[in-house]
């Protein structure tokens, strides 16, 4: 009656180390010598390694760390570099961006908000360095850069929040400090200033998909692994000769719903909706006070909410 | 008959897990079974009630149309269908037609020899649902806890249930769940994006293998979990999601009725900051 279900594997076979496709040439070599963590091994590959760092990773790397530093740092003077207090209070510090009164200004003083811009620039300057990496990394395999753009994606909800709003608004101030309580206090106040975010058809929006991509992963990562004992999970075989673990995932969800994906367009209907979480995000948060004040208001407008 | 070219030999008797052969049949793509029945019936009945509900209210507006729960007044005992009534049975004939959904995609599964991963998952649904929806409620004494029917309608429970605990954010299950809704997202593209660029490789490029994925996630993050390992991910993310999202809101209330951002204090006052 109980059969293996296939949730985790119980026998890790060890070969030589996988050292990657070769690269073409121009490129510079792989870092590190690969190392293995059996407890890894337990869901997915053991392997860890190598690396390709480059010189775009090295610059990402090194500018995030900026970042993270004057964020860590702003926060222990804050506590006047106490370390019991930094610990106690951490998950309350903030750095803030600049006041209201500082408008756009490029270099206001440092305790003005100018630590703040300094981080973000280290931060975004290392997002799109990791971008740059993840496109060009893709493009050395003769891979296609799907992964490049759906990341565009996060970081166009992250330049919203923290760039293009602001300038829109006309001040710093309108950004997301950075910090664990404050950034959800951020949050918080942000949606009961603009009449609740509920109302925010792009909100709405951003929602469904976040809850749609959890949705589908739940569905396509139980349909894979329901069908490994057909080998599905070599997926790209799949897609290409379709076998019976295609044919049985297939099946199981057109004679459960009435309709169904085929191997290749699982992942495409996966990209669209992890896609779309943060693009219609961005637009619900970019006219957000720039085209809407008050989202209740606009929502009794249209007749889905009533006036009280 | 909606037949894929290679679905006939599919389609053989088996695998049911009440009614033997009586239910053992198709109806266009749509497998029935015992459990299709039970889903037709408590489904059909619910969104009648559903409608019948829209039809007593005030409105027809898509956006507005309301069923609420009974009011906090009859605590846990049955109200009136025109004043809570209909909203708990609906609720039964949700519960039921969920219940005999995930039992009849266990019946596909075994008859298609397949693993039973996809009606444990949805169990996690229901599993929230039924949190939401009942356990909350009972726990706290009256069905007027639980979530209203309605589009905007559950929004706007949403949203007071949250400011009743002063910032919702600040619950710490919540906190988990987010992250990990977040997490199953960011994954889910990492995934999708992986096998698109390695099948849809353009400009004349051949198709690509799993070792182009495992190489490509190295170069990039120095680990690859591979092909089997990324499934395995996906769905324990996407159920730990939905996991903590019944727990954030079963102990809001029952376990923790203040603000949740006092509930940190602990934090801030452990002994050992001296």
């Amino acid at each position: 009656m109980a059969r293996y279900q296939n949730i985790l594997t119980q026998v890790q076979v060890r070969g030589p180390a996988e050292l990657g496709i070769a690269l073409p040439t121009g490129q510079m070599p792989r870092d590190g010598k690969p190392w293995y963590i059996h407890w890894l091994g337990i869901i997915g590959n053991a392997q860890i390694g190598p690396i390709y760092l480059g010189w775009l990773g090295v610059a990402s790397l090194f500018t995030g760390f900026i970042a993270f530093e004057i964020i860590g740092l702003n926060m222990f003077a804050s506590v006047n570099w106490s370390p019991g207090e930094f610990l106690r209070q951490l998950p309350w510090l903030s750095l803030q961006p600049p006041p209201e009164e500082v408008g756009l200004q490029l270099f206001p003083a440092l305790d003005q908000g100018g630590w703040w811009l300094m981080a973000g620039f280290f931060m975004t300057t290392s997002l799109i360095l990791w971008w740059a990496r993840t496109y060009l990394r893709a493009k050395a395999l003769g891979l296609g850069t799907h992964v490049a753009w759906a990341f565009a994606s996060a970081i166009w909800l992250c330049v919203v929040l923290g760039f293009i709003r602001p300038i829109l608004m006309g001040h710093w101030s309108e950004a997301v400090p950075f910090g664990i309580f404050p950034h959800l206090d951020w949050v918080g106040s942000f949606s009961i200033r603009y009449g609740n975010l509920f109302y925010d058809p792009f909100h709405c929006l951003s929602i469904a998909f976040l809850y749609g991509s959890t949705l589908l992963f739940a569905m396509h990562g139980a349909t894979i692994l329901a069908v490994s004992r057909y080998g599905g999970e070599r997926e790209l075989e799949q897609i290409t000769d379709r076998g019976t673990a295609s044919e049985r995932a297939a099946l199981f969800w057109r004679w459960t719903m009435g309709f169904n994906a085929t191997m290749e367009s699982i992942h495409r209907w996966a990209w669209w909706f992890a896609v779309l979480t943060p693009l219609t995000g961005g637009i619900g948060i970019l006219i957000t006070g720039t085209l809407v004040d008050d989202w209740h208001g606009w929502a009794v407008i249209h007749h889905f909410a009533f006036s009280n | 008959m909606a037949l894929l070219s290679f679905e006939r030999k599919y389609r053989v008797r088996g695998g049911t897990l009440l009614g033997g052969d009586l239910f053992d049949f198709w109806v266009g793509p749509f497998y029935v079974g015992f459990f299709g029945v039970t889903s037709i019936l408590f489904s059909a009945l619910g969104t009648a009630l559903i409608v019948y509900g829209a039809a007593i209210g005030p409105t027809w507006n898509i956006w507005r149309i309301n069923i609420s729960p009974p009011d906090i007044s009859y605590g846990l005992s049955l109200a009136p269908l025109a004043e809570g009534g209909l909203w708990q049975a609906i609720t039964v004939c949700a519960l039921g037609a969920f219940c005999s959904w995930a039992l009849r995609e266990v019946e596909i599964a075994r008859k298609l020899g397949i693993g039973m991963h996809v009606p444990f998952a949805f169990a996690f649904a229901i599993l929230a649902y039924f949190s939401l929806e009942v356990v909350r409620p009972v726990l706290m004494g009256a069905w007027g806890f639980a979530f209203p029917y309605g589009i905007f309608s559950h929004l706007e429970w949403v949203s007071n249930t949250g400011y009743k605990y002063i910032n919702f954010h600040y619950n710490p299950a919540h906190m988990i769940a987010v992250s990990l809704f977040f997490a199953t997202t960011f994954a889910l593209s990492l995934h999708g994006s992986l096998i698109l660029s390695a099948a849809n490789p353009g400009g004349g490029e051949a198709v690509k293998t799993p070792e182009h994925e495992d190489t490509f996630f190295r170069d990039v993050m120095g680990y690859s979990i591979g092909t089997l390992g990324i499934h395995r991910l996906g769905l324990f993310l996407a159920l730990a999601a939905v996991f903590w999202s019944a727990v954030c809101i079963v102990i809001s209330g029952p376990v923790w009725s203040q603000g949740w951002p006092e509930w940190w204090n602990w934090w801030r006052n452990l002994p050992i900051w001296g």
